[in-house]
């Protein structure tokens, strides 16, 4: 019975032409940058390597290849990919609302846990099928167009270079990740969607929560750091990035294989998990007790 | 009177000497290093620098006299140090316009080594000046001190094996000066996972070496200058 109603609640997403806007939306993204970086790639990477440049000979051209390209794309597109993502879990529950088919839906011989559980799950199936989107056309896409290589990640106050085989299976675990921090917004849209009778507010306050604790987080300042950005989900959802920090050995020899600090992407991916059970237990304590009026 | 100006002829002269019997000792290093028009070599380079994380790379190294030295990464992405083209010592050797002291002796891993420090006359040379210890047994080079305007200074130790004869090492440690390394808030948007904050004092003019280990020397079979460009 939940395979059928997850089924039903797929085909009405997939039924509504703004869900394609999403993969529209990340498709000319991913292609735009990827222009951008086959024409001046080598004044973005100039962007993080200028102050070494009297030191190093910068090898852009090793640089410039489909993994560093398709890091990039996730670095710019996955902040952004949240208010996809509740354009259409806000309006699982709020948009039957208002078109009237939330008492007959509720009238069917499901419980309403049910009922919400294969609301949730279809918005993670979607969630699932952008990242495969994106994977598809930022790694595989990247990869034809620039070719592969060693991978250099740039953070604020190291650089990070793995070989080549070290590199695939770190991206295959950035996108489990990614997709864990994508259905716990999922997750919240679809809380904000259960309270409300049309779908504009709970998109609108998804998109807003994730604005300022995004914003919260960038300020950076410690009064933040201590309190907020430590459970804030926005600074877990990043968890993806931990996947491409590679740990060296005393003589400063990166270790094929590892990641920097590993446990603290568990702590983030359990913390996830925590606000997605949150979430849904609020959702699922809410709408069983509410009144369906329309 | 007399007495004074002998002294000073005897100083005058002893250091003209020393000059000479230095320059002997680099022109006897210089003729080992002329053997080698050019070279490929394959090497493993490792990178120990506080902000980089690296791997060890397969690289290729191509040389051509007097000065054109590239080291390629075969397999992924290394940041060489500007200053590793002092791995060939002919930037040093091959100045015509210097002046050398000898600077006394020292022992490098063991061996008696001769200090020469080299100064170029002309303001046309990158290299300010230069401190070669000098194994006069071989005539080999095993450490110098290369300071230059543009780059700072650079230290090489260098460990001699099957090509002693060429003058060319088996391994180089290259110690440099790095600057910080620090990108404005924001642009990354860093993943938190706890570690940037041990690092952040220790980040801030460090050293750091590369350490290059060559095998497979091809000496003098014709490099083409198209390998450097």
């Amino acid at each position: 019975m939940f395979l059928q109603l997850l089924r039903i609640e797929l085909f009405k997403i997939f039924r509504r032409p703004r869900t394609f806007i999403a993969f529209a939306a990340i498709a000319m993204i991913v292609l735009l940058v990827q222009f951008a970086l086959k024409v001046n790639g080598k004044d973005f990477i100039q962007l993080y390597t200028d102050s070494q440049a009297d030191t190093f000979d910068i090898p852009y051209q090793e640089i410039q290849n489909g993994y560093f390209v398709c890091v990039a794309v996730l670095h710019m597109i996955l902040i952004h990919v949240p208010l996809l993502v509740a354009l259409i879990a806000g309006d699982m529950i709020s948009g039957e609302a208002n078109l009237g088919t939330l008492r007959l839906l509720a009238g069917k011989p499901v419980t309403r846990t049910e009922l919400v559980l294969a609301k949730f799950s279809a918005s993670s199936v979607y969630v699932v099928l952008l990242l495969v989107w994106m994977a598809l056309i930022a790694l595989l896409g990247s990869l034809l167009l620039f070719g592969s290589g060693g991978l250099a990640i740039f953070k604020e106050d190291s650089i990070h270079l793995m070989n080549e085989q070290d590199v695939l299976w770190r991206f295959f675990a950035a996108f489990i990740f990614a997709a864990l921090g994508l259905t716990t917004i999922a997750a919240m849209a679809l809380m904000f969607s259960a309270v409300a009778d049309n779908s504009l507010g709970p998109i609108v306050t998804t998109v807003c929560v994730v604005i300022v604790f995004t914003v919260v987080q960038q300020l950076k300042v410690p009064i933040f750091e201590e309190t907020i950005n430590r459970w804030s989900f926005t600074t877990h959802m990043l968890g993806w990035k931990g996947f491409f920090y590679v740990e060296k050995n005393a003589e400063g020899i990166t270790i094929d294989g590892s990641i920097e600090n590993p446990s603290s992407l568990v702590k983030s991916g359990l913390v996830l998990l925590g606000y997605i059970t949150l979430f849904l237990f609020i959702t699922i304590r809410y709408f069983k007790r509410k009144d369906i009026l329309s | 009177m007399k007495k004074y100006l002998l002294i000073l002829a005897w100083l005058v002269t002893s250091l003209v000497l020393e000059a000479q019997d230095v320059k002997e000792l680099l022109k006897n290093v210089k003729a080992k290093y002329d053997k080698v028009n050019d070279y490929t070599a394959n090497g493993k380079l490792k990178t120990n620098v506080l902000f980089i994380k690296a791997p060890v790379a397969t690289i290729k190294i191509y040389y051509k006299k007097p000065d054109k030295l590239k080291i390629k990464n075969e397999t992924g992405i290394s940041f060489i140090p500007k200053g590793s083209v002092n791995v060939n010592l002919n930037n040093v050797l091959g100045l015509n316009n210097y002046e050398a002291i000898d600077g006394g002796t020292d022992k490098i891993n063991g061996t008696d080594c001769k200090i020469v420090k080299i100064f170029p006359l002309s303001d046309e040379e990158n290299i300010t000046r230069a401190t070669l210890y000098i194994d006069e047994k071989q005539s080999l080079v095993l450490k110098s001190v290369i300071s230059t305007k543009e780059n700072g200074t650079y230290e090489l130790l260098l460990t001699y094996k099957n090509y002693a004869e060429y003058g060319l090492p088996d391994k180089v440690n290259l110690t440099f000066n790095t600057r910080e390394y620090k990108l404005p808030k924001g642009i990354t948007i860093d993943y938190d996972n706890g570690t940037n904050k041990d690092n952040k004092d220790a980040a801030k003019n460090k050293k750091g070496t590369v350490e290059i280990s060559y095998s497979g020397y091809l000496i003098n079979k014709d490099v083409l200058d198209s390998v450097f460009e």
